[in-house]
């Protein structure tokens, strides 16, 4: 596994295990075993975008009490639906969860890297990254992306977490080259994103309930799936139905399958009698 | 040129042997007891910043005695060590045993290497099963020896007489605040007297396999404590 095998003694620990230094699991993998972060292999010239699986859409939105994130379930492949249960939401920690666009396998080894990551900090330093300093490491894990995605293989995530400083959700949103842009009130990335901004502008109010907020970001994906090939609607047949995280001061936690079922089931109820969605008010 | 004296090599390891054991003596002692629902272990240690016991990985813990300095870095070490396997296996492939044998190498060439001063620290690596029988309790020496310990130890300090209390008042299935006031009763027993440790002083954490996330490892402290402390 290791490729440190500097001391003497079988079975030892590598003297880097035992100095003193990073608290980062990302920066001691660099160092120790390099071969096993995402961003250090390096590719043929050439584009890889059409290689692999790619994942879409991903809306977040706050809420006075937090913050809810939902994915859609579809992953493509060119003109391919590559897969139509996969999961793009993750919780990242206790307070945080993350949620990727992009090439879907560098993507999930990205995540497990970042909440590898988050845990290791909070193991040694005792206490845990700071709302912002999870925003910075996350960007940092993508800008050593940068390579690759100018390759085709661009790992876009949308980070959400409660802040328990300022007892508010909070949202980032980033570009390839590790940008970090903080949203206020909600965001969406991913091929589908711009109409599910779209329809977020037309039903965001700042007093959502949780449930009111997961309905709005529901709707949403509604919207995304309506106009984008790529992202996935509710499939009543197989019922499979967004994946919802909710964040709030308590915790993160994915909101149950047969809740999203629900919310969802009024949603398309709702669009049989006007497919568009609901009407804002015009002025 | 100067002519080294000769030391026999049994006499040179009883010396190593004799300062680290020596250095070990002199701190407080760390218990650690099985109950129901998992291990829980207690250290008199009134600093709240330096910890004694710690979370290595999902149902992995680490508690040690002697050098602050020491025992850190081993306890880093296993939680490079954990996260590292466990991000390029799976979790579930972090297991105590190879925690334990990749710190009775690393403590055995340390104390037999001449060049390097023996660890003055004694190690318990603990590890929660889905039922107490999976439960599995490790005790490494600074020499680097490893040994399998059942229901409950003590380490550092007056290790023998904490011992010994456990071994008079344990029984096995306590529950969490049992368990943990035995352990408390057990840090303040000493062959003269039978003094109370005041719950601002005691550093207590849980393996809990009764806990839904991944992660078993809880600390204990404030009024929640205090009260299982009380009997409330």
């Amino acid at each position: 596994m290791s490729t440190a095998s500097s001391s003497p003694g079988v079975g030892r620990l590598p003297d880097a295990f035992l100095s003193p230094g990073t608290s980062s699991f990302a920066d001691f993998l660099g160092d120790v075993a390099p071969d096993l972060l995402p961003a250090r292999r390096s590719l043929p010239p050439g584009s890889a975008a059409e290689l692999a699986p790619h994942g879409t859409t991903i809306v977040a939105a706050t809420f006075p009490d937090g913050v809810v994130m939902a994915g859609d379930r579809r992953a493509t492949m060119g003109n391919v639906i590559a897969q139509r249960d996969i999961e793009k939401v993750f919780p990242a920690d206790e307070f945080s969860c993350v949620g990727i666009a992009g090439t879907a396998g560098l993507a999930v080894e990205m995540v497990r890297l970042f909440q590898t990551e988050l845990e290791h900090y909070e193991k040694i330093e005792g206490s845990t990254l700071s709302i912002d300093g999870k925003a910075n490491r996350l960007s940092a894990l993508i800008r050593n992306n940068l390579a690759l995605a100018m390759q085709g293989l661009a790992v876009v995530p949308l980070f959400a977490g409660y802040d328990q400083r300022a007892a508010q959700g909070r949202i980032f949103s980033y570009d390839v080259t590790g940008g970090r842009y903080e949203e206020t009130a909600f965001h969406s990335v991913g091929s589908g994103s711009m109409f599910a901004r779209g329809s977020l502008k037309k039903l965001y109010r700042n007093d959502f309930t949780a449930d009111e907020c997961v309905t709005a970001a529901v709707q949403a994906l509604y919207d995304a799936a309506d106009d984008d090939s790529a992202t996935g609607g509710p499939d009543l047949t197989r019922r499979i139905f967004p994946v919802v995280h909710i964040i709030t001061g308590d915790g993160q936690h994915r909101m149950a399958d047969s809740e999203v079922a629900t919310i969802a089931d009024r949603v398309v109820g709702a669009r049989m009698q006007r497919p568009d969605g609901p009407n804002a008010a015009l002025t | 040129m100067s002519m080294p004296f000769y030391v026999s090599p049994e006499q040179l390891m009883k010396d190593r042997a004799d300062f680290a054991r020596k250095g070990i003596a002199r701190g407080r002692s760390v218990a650690l007891v099985q109950y129901a629902d998992g291990i829980v272990f207690v250290s008199e240690n009134p600093s709240q910043a330096l910890h004694k016991v710690s979370e290595i990985y999902d149902r992995i813990a680490f508690a040690a005695v002697g050098r602050y300095n020491e025992f850190e870095n081993l306890r880093i070490a296993g939680v490079r060590l954990a996260d590292m396997r466990g991000y390029s296996y799976d979790r579930r492939d972090v297991t105590g045993r190879g925690l334990a044998n990749a710190y009775a190498q690393t403590l055995g060439s340390i104390f037999s290497s001449g060049g390097e001063k023996p660890y003055e620290v004694e190690i318990f690596v603990a590890e929660v099963g889905d039922q107490a029988a999976d439960d599995q309790i490790f005790r490494l020496t600074y020499d680097g020896q490893v040994a399998d310990e059942q229901d409950f130890a003590a380490m550092g300090g007056a290790a023998e007489s904490v011992a010994a209390y456990l071994k008079e008042h344990f029984t096995p299935g306590l529950p969490l605040d049992g368990a943990l006031r035995l352990a408390v009763a057990a840090l303040g027993h000493t062959e003269t007297d039978q003094r109370t440790i005041p719950a601002d002083d005691l550093e207590v954490a849980v393996l809990d396999r009764t806990r839904t996330l991944p992660r078993k490892f809880r600390r204990l402290n404030g009024d929640s404590l205090s009260g299982m402390l009380s009997g409330a």
